[in-house]
């Protein structure tokens, strides 16, 4: 079997311009939702208390809902979280409460509503002076693999190619927070941590066609450089996009098995993956292309050897 | 020709015989298991006896159980599911501890790895199950640094006064903010002061200041180093104190760690009553300090303790624990007999753990192991008012919890005892000293605490996450292996074989390391197993163009893997980088993810490079004469 079967190198560089307008639109698009709604910030970031019960049959979030205000919690969140039997109920921290005692007066609260038995699946509480932090440590995670990335890939290939990378890449991680806030979706922990992973792995992507671009340029004499790049990622696109098949088939069972526990995790993955694509190849590479690579960042080294034996 | 030379192939069948030795546990599973171990320092298992204490027990009772044995830390039984596990722990119970007020052993439920003991003793364990997988409480506890500090500021100001008294220099103190401010009436009485002070203190620094004409002011501050130790030292007392009250519980693997500067985690799987474990953590112990009636162990104490005689009015009976060096000797047949000497303690409290600023483990003057003990001001005074009238007497030191004291030490008093100061010497090794003088610690001094995060996951759950996270994982696997087979025939096959050793490296990798095993350690197993694949799509890519270019099927194998590998050397640098940041600044489930992240991309790379060209080599490597290979087809551009 063989998917792809392209007989010369597909012009994207003449259509540069386009794959870049659009990712830049999707980016703005991105930015104003995060701006003007908002992450969907997990209580693992806002402090506060989150109760999971599960009743033997579905059960009407109303009452709940009105017992808990009654009781002192006109803010209390009430949903369904992944069945109609089971209920995700959120309460925001206060000062005037013992914040660490709400677990047990929501379990206590619950128990005199008539009717079925409810029983508690998990209790989280996280006190105020957490949160601040995780945001904190997750900055400085964001910049260490911008830095370590950058400082990497000069070493290895050329800034011009660490910094478009770069740009392409983070653009994704924002376009993943812009459908968080978009949807407002819950933003938790482990989404924080597939957003990292989706920015290794889609910076893994710019460089496998990068490397090609490199062979490209010390390889064919006879081509201009967007010939080059054209042809690179040409040359890549069967690799490209089964490699991401793949990835997203685990991510696609992650999303369809792993339950509400893994389900943003494995959306989020979902998003940076198709986006990384495209901005990986169709971004990283017009912007290396305008920042100006050549033949001779690459070649240098072999035309003076040659020099030196004439 | 494509082959590994013979070392070579060694090496990666011996790393992956390896791998599957240290990942069997795993499979094999675990049992639960009810773990009972001895509860008190005097108190030491007997193998042979209890197992068969249990056995007899669980007989009678009508509870089947799997296997009895034991090791360094106890007796454990293997029950065959969670329903005989909680009844055969009840059962237990009862017969090892009659009253639950005076527990002497500790009972718990536990997971035990089904593995044969050869594997074991290979220290091949299954990983450890994190909370969300098992179930249990999660507790991220915070010490009040700036309080305990605060605290000793207080004993300080008390400190300074009692020692300026008694120079007879005339000073108003008290505490302001983290300094405590001495005002004097002229510049004599400060430089004095300042002599008495630098004398005694030596981690106070001093500062003089002028607020005006009649007003001499000295400033002492904590040094930087004090502060630090004061810290230090609380975070490790409160450590000590919490192992103290988590044994109680009856939790068979706790995890008590410090996390940064001032947080304490607290992990305790099994457990489902967040009230009790609350309420157990946050008990505070209290000192008490009180006189004795008549001598330790004297007729009428030990009359008492038999029951042949009322305590008399105003006294309680007490029994001093036996040190460990005495156990033997007065153990007793029967449980119910008393071990230890009985003492007869008068009702009046004399000091309490509040006037106690310090005890420390050291030496006497005949380099006998002591305790040292500090006390503040008031509690100098009380306490050299009470040595004074009572040189020859026993005092006792009695630790009280929930309720419940328990003696620590009944020393006698040899003379008046001024300054504070206040040691303990007497028949006691420095293992005995030691812990003495953390068990008066932890009654006086552990800084306040407070629970900053808490998750409870109950038991159910954590099977649903278990099979969740287990499903995911095996039909995205499932699914790449599939497709890979389909699409690069043979050699998709051997990079699904590639792509399984991974895993099996990984999980074995994890199992050595005795990582926590959480959901998102699982997702980041799942989705390393995804992105894993990539290096063997790009080698396999890179022998169909080879072959596309017109190499020959041998040519194509080795120039495919060694351009493949420039390549895929890059691409996982740079996802390694994104793991580490992870590693560094994350915690809780973050890290979790990181750690399987990084060790994934390290195996991905070994397997998916030497294993997959180990089988490929076998396969093609030794044919002279190789037409075709079998890597799906190949599409040829028509040249024009």
């Amino acid at each position: 079997m063989e998917f792809f079967r392209i007989k010369k190198d597909i012009p994207f560089m003449r259509h540069a311009l386009v794959f870049n307008v659009i990712s830049l639109l999707t980016f703005v698009v991105a930015v104003v939702f995060i701006a003007f709604r908002g992450l969907n910030l997990s209580v693992e970031f806002t402090g506060g208390t989150l109760v999971e019960v599960s009743y033997a049959e579905t059960v009407p979030l109303e009452p709940l809902r009105q017992t808990l205000a009654n009781a002192g919690y006109p803010d209390a969140q009430v949903q369904n979280f992944g069945s109609t039997r089971d209920v995700l109920i959120r309460l925001p921290n206060r000062d005037d409460t013992e914040t660490s005692k709400v677990g047990e007066w929501v379990k206590a609260t619950l128990k005199k509503i008539e009717g079925s038995e409810a029983t508690v699946r998990r209790v989280e509480f996280v006190g105020p002076q957490v949160g601040k932090e995780l945001a904190s440590d997750g900055a400085m995670a964001l910049l260490l693999v911008i830095v370590g990335i950058v400082v990497y890939l000069t070493l290895r290939f050329e800034w011009r190619f660490a910094v478009s990378i770069i740009i392409a890449n983070l653009h994704d991680c924002v376009i993943i927070l812009g459908f968080f806030a978009c949807f407002q979706w819950e933003f938790s922990l482990s989404v924080l941590a597939a957003v990292m992973a989706v920015l290794g792995y889609s910076v893994n992507e710019s460089v496998v066609v990068f490397d090609r671009v490199r062979e490209t340029f010390r390889k064919r004499r006879d081509m201009k450089t967007p010939e080059v790049i054209n042809h690179a990622i040409t040359s890549t696109i069967s690799r490209t996009i089964i490699t991401h098949a793949s990835t997203q088939a685990m991510v696609l069972s992650m999303l369809l098995f792993g339950g509400e526990t893994l389900h943003y995790f494995a959306l989020a993955l979902t998003i940076g993956i198709c986006f990384g694509i495209y901005s990986s190849v169709l971004v990283a590479s017009p912007l290396v292309m305008w920042l100006g690579v050549s033949r001779e960042q690459f070649a240098k080294v072999k035309v003076q050897k040659q020099e030196a034996v004439v | 020709m494509n082959r590994y030379p013979l070392w070579k192939n060694i090496f990666i069948v011996v790393v992956l015989c390896w791998g599957l030795l240290y990942a069997l546990p795993n499979l094999l599973g675990q049992a639960p298991a009810v773990q009972v171990s001895s509860a008190k320092a005097t108190l030491e298992m007997d193998p042979v006896a209890d197992s068969k204490r249990i056995a007899d027990a669980l007989a009678a009772a009508g509870i089947e159980h799997r296997d009895i044995f034991s090791d360094a830390t106890g007796v454990r039984v293997r029950f065959a599911d969670f329903e005989t596990q909680s009844r055969g722990r009840d059962v237990i119970e009862k017969a090892f501890n009659p009253d639950k007020q005076d527990a002497s052993y500790t009972v718990a439920l536990n997971l035990l790895s089904n593995s044969p003991q050869w594997l074991t003793k290979l220290r091949a364990l299954p990983m450890y199950l994190g909370l969300d997988l098992r179930g249990g409480v999660h507790f991220l506890l915070e010490v009040d640094m700036p309080g305990a500090i605060t605290h000793r500021l207080e004993a300080v100001a008390g400190d300074l006064r009692g020692q300026l008294r008694d120079k007879n220099v005339r000073a108003n103190i008290a505490r302001e903010g983290n300094t405590v401010v001495l005002r004097f009436r002229d510049a004599a009485q400060r430089a004095a002061a300042r002599g008495v002070i630098q004398s005694f203190n030596k981690d106070l620094q001093l500062v003089e200041r002028d607020g005006g004409s009649d007003d001499f002011r000295l400033i002492a501050s904590l040094s930087l180093q004090a502060q630090q130790t004061i810290r230090e030292f609380a975070i490790k007392q409160n450590i000590n104190t919490l192992h103290n009250r988590i044994n109680e519980l009856g939790v068979a693997e706790p995890v008590i760690q410090q996390q940064g500067a001032d947080r304490i985690v607290v992990q305790l799987p099994g457990i489902q009553d967040v009230t009790v474990a609350k309420e157990i953590l946050g008990r505070t112990a209290t000192l008490e300090l009180r006189m004795v009636e008549g001598s330790p162990g004297d007729q009428r104490a030990r009359d008492v303790a038999a029951g042949r005689a009322q305590a008399p009015y105003g006294t309680e009976l007490y029994i001093e624990r036996l040190r460990s060096g005495h156990a033997k000797a007065g153990q007793a047949e029967n449980a119910n007999d008393i071990i230890g000497i009985p003492l007869l303690l008068n009702k009046q409290i004399e000091l309490t753990g509040e006037n106690l600023t310090d005890a420390q483990p050291g030496f006497d003057e005949n380099s006998q192991p002591a305790v040292h003990l500090n006390l503040d001001s008031a509690g100098t005074r009380k306490f050299r008012e009470l040595t004074r009238q009572n040189v020859g007497r026993n005092m006792a030191i009695l630790l009280v919890e929930k309720g419940k004291g328990e003696v620590v030490t009944a020393p006698v008093i040899r003379t008046e005892i001024g300054g504070g100061r206040v040691q303990i010497s007497g028949s006691m090794s420095t293992a005995e000293a030691n812990k003495t003088a953390l068990l008066l610690r932890a009654g006086a001094l552990a800084a306040p605490m407070e629970i900053i995060e808490e998750r409870t996951v109950g038991p159910s759950l954590g099977a649903d996450n278990i099979s969740k996270g287990f499903h995911s994982t095996l039909w995205g696997f499932v699914a790449i292996a599939v497709f890979m087979t389909v699409y690069y025939m043979l050699f998709g096959l051997v990079s699904s074989v590639a792509l399984s050793f991974n895993l099996v490296l990984l999980v074995a990798l994890l199992s050595l390391l005795q990582a926590t095993l959480t959901l998102p350690g699982i997702a980041a197993m799942a989705l390393t197993l995804g992105m894993a694949i990539d290096s063997n799509v790009l080698i396999n890519e890179r022998i169909r163009e080879e072959l596309r270019n017109g190499c020959t099927p041998q040519m194509a194998i080795t120039a495919g893997y060694e351009r493949a590998w420039n390549t895929i050397l890059d691409s996982n640098v740079t996802t390694l980088i994104a793991g580490i940041a992870l590693l560094i600044f994350g915690s809780g489930p973050i890290r979790g993810f990181a750690v399987v992240h990084c060790l994934g991309i390290l195996t991905s790379m070994f397997s998916a490079i030497l294993v997959s060209r180990m089988v490929i080599n076998f396969i093609y490597g030794r044919r002279r004469k190789l037409d075709a290979l079998s890597i799906g087809q190949i599409w040829k551009p028509d040249n024009n």
